[in-house]
């Protein structure tokens, strides 16, 4: 399958340092991370902290440079594009982040923070630039007065909207959405998944969703990718993945969420202990620690298993 | 049976400008001991300050009306002071925060600070003690309790740091444990384990549970009770299980309608409107009342009154209609 955004083996590590006199560890972010985003297609990438998930998002953006792999944007190459040709990229390309209260400059108008786009990359003579962004906040759903006002004045949903149309202003083919409605209070969240699912309708919009909540992902997500240490564990069409997961890190995720309905008695599977620190790197099956699987043997502790293809998914379990 | 807890007409003020905002506003609710209560509610619904009023911890400049009485176990908390406050918190009524980072401190050792709390309430040799602090950081599950002892906040991952915040609200056996997001700071594996821990360590000790949280499903799973709150006011309480199979109040129905769930069909999500006020323009009336689909003239002016909607279950709601028992 061709994507529009196709990402091969992408590989990053960090150094960190706990202490001055100590020999910098080395994290782990990105082990080797494939994936492919169609045209209008949402691939959601899940995972827990540390997973390497918003490494990722932000690789495909060279927000982060990465170490090794290749991303391509409608067979453009994008970690060897030029200045010339990654500021032509970055107005196919958007991102729109978590926190709605960080992302905007708190002394621009939002009608500025949503034209600076249009502007940086001269879309329209500046007389045309006002009338645009009005219709951008309409079409995020805010009142174009909104213009005029500041950051400050807007609740966090309505931030994230202002954060969408700063992202709509250059028209993007292509946004990552990095825990998008994450800080959002429950009431408003419904608003902000439906906006974006009515965007990508009316616009053709690919999404590569980011995000650690399963139920919200079901949502909006046509296929979904689960990341574990810095490497993608399964990845595949969104009822696949969630009603037959084949990957026991993918199953513990799904059975660890709570459901809001106390007359579904569920067997829940704890995991022991927490996600591997990125900076150890054991030989084997990263999740084998943590492995509940009854098949678990020696070759999940010394063999690291690939992605293969199981059905529809992709599966890096040695007993999937 | 009298309640271990009964808060009555709480209410806290801020002053803001010339006046003051009420981000809490005439709550009562009581406990029983041994039960699992939820507080649910979004942000700036006024759900933490709540709790942290239980231990007359809110924060300054912020003010405790005098109408407000709150009694533990026939004590009566508002007019404690100095001694007999200090002995109340973190002794009868134990607090666990979201963030573990911030609530410890760096640089003591995590048994320095357990032991804190253990001393703080029962004084004993320093042996003993040591010995109620390595007990207690078993009970909470962290392994090699008499090595982690001696370790430091930063060297150990979060769900660990969450075990020792825990840790140290037990230290003083409290009867009512009130865990204000325990779990919001954490990945769901994770969470999994505390709330599996804390369910566990209430069974055992017989604690009462208030667990603040915006999260339904940890509601569903983990409580007997809920109490819904909207812009500063209790507007539902009822067994949790009427309120997941029949909600009362029409927030609490849009706010489990405009879940995203697990299961069931995928359909667009049913929205609420609007955002959530903010504590010094709570809107007249009915404070859900632009957001709300059944608003009827009534709702725009008058406050509504307590109804009851099903057994043991009331919303603050004038269209609300009560079902048979």
């Amino acid at each position: 399958m061709t994507g529009l955004i196709e990402v091969r083996d992408l590989v990053k590590h960090f150094e960190s340092r706990s202490g001055w006199f100590q020999t910098p560890k080395k994290v782990h972010a990105l082990n080797g991370v494939s994936f492919d985003v169609a045209t209008g297609e949402t691939l959601a990438l899940v995972g827990e902290s540390g997973s390497g998930k918003t490494t990722a998002g932000r690789t495909v953006l060279r927000l982060i440079d990465a170490d090794q792999g290749s991303v391509r944007f409608d067979g453009i190459d994008v970690l060897g594009a030029d200045r010339r040709a990654l500021k032509a990229l970055r107005r196919r390309i958007q991102i729109v982040f978590q926190d709605p209260y960080g992302s905007l400059d708190p002394r621009m108008t939002v009608g500025a923070s949503v034209a600076e786009g249009i502007e940086i990359h001269r879309l329209l003579a500046k007389p045309a630039i006002g009338p645009r962004v009005a219709e951008l906040l309409s079409e995020v759903g805010l009142d174009p007065s909104a213009a005029a006002k500041y950051p400050h004045e807007f609740s966090g949903g309505q931030r994230q909207r202002i954060g969408i149309a700063r992202a709509l202003a250059v028209d993007p083919a292509f946004i990552v959405l990095d825990e998008p409605v994450s800080a959002l209070d429950v009431s408003v969240q419904a608003q902000v998944l439906n906006l974006l699912l009515d965007l990508q309708q009316s616009r053709g919009l690919s999404y590569l969703f980011i995000a650690h909540d399963l139920s919200v992902v079901r949502a909006v997500a046509h296929r979904i990718a689960v990341m574990y240490y810095g490497r993608i564990v399964e990845q595949g069409p969104r009822d696949e993945v969630l009603e037959r997961p084949r990957h026991p890190y993918t199953t513990a995720l799904i059975s660890a969420i709570p459901v809001p309905d106390p007359t579904t008695q569920r067997t829940r599977i704890v995991l022991p202990g927490d996600p591997p620190s990125p900076t150890v790197h054991p030989p084997g099956c990263p999740f084998a620690s943590r492995c509940f699987h009854p098949a678990k043997n020696q070759r999940c502790a010394t063999d690291r298993p690939e992605l293969v293809a199981h059905g529809a998914s992709l599966v890096a379990c040695h007993h999937a | 049976m009298t309640p271990l807890l009964r808060v009555e007409k709480l209410k806290i003020t801020f002053p803001k400008g010339t006046g003051h905002s009420v981000p809490v506003d005439g709550v009562s609710f009581s406990i029983d001991r041994g039960e699992r209560v939820a507080l649910v509610g979004e942000s700036g619904s006024g759900k933490s300050l709540t709790s942290l009023a239980l231990l007359r911890l809110v924060p300054e400049p912020g003010r405790i009306a005098p109408e407000t009485s709150i009694q533990l176990d026939g004590i009566d908390i508002m007019g404690l002071k100095g001694e007999a406050l200090r002995a109340l918190r973190g002794g009868r009524i134990g607090l666990v925060f979201q963030d573990p980072m911030t609530s410890l401190n760096p640089v003591l050792t995590v048994g320095y600070q357990v032991k804190e709390a253990v001393t703080a309430h029962h004084s004993m040799p320093a042996g003993q003690a040591k010995d109620r602090t390595i007990g207690l950081l078993e009970e909470v599950g962290i392994p090699d309790p008499i090595a982690r002892y001696r370790a430091y906040p930063h060297e150990l991952s979060g769900g660990l740091r969450q075990r020792v915040m825990i840790a140290i609200a037990l230290g003083g056996e409290p009867d009512l444990l009130v865990a204000d997001e325990p779990t919001t700071a954490l990945d769901v594996t994770v969470q999994a384990q505390i709330l599996e821990l804390l369910d566990g360590l209430r069974t055992k000790r017989n604690m009462a549970l208030l667990l603040i949280t915006h999260d339904l499903g940890v509601v569903a799973e983990r409580t007997d009770r809920v109490m819904v709150m909207y812009a500063g006011q209790l507007v539902e309480t009822a067994p949790t299980r009427t309120l997941f199979a029949a909600p009362g109040h029409p927030y609490t129905q849009a706010l489990l309608r405009s879940m995203p769930r697990l299961t069931g069909p995928i359909t667009r999500l049913p929205q609420i409107m609007g955002a959530v006020p903010q504590p010094y323009a709570w809107p007249a009336g009915c404070r859900f009342h632009p957001r709300c689909e059944h608003c009827i003239d009534a709702c725009t002016s008058q406050a509504p009154p307590w109804r009851s909607a099903g057994p043991e279950q009331e919303a603050k709601c004038w269209v609300v209609e009560g079902r048979a028992p």
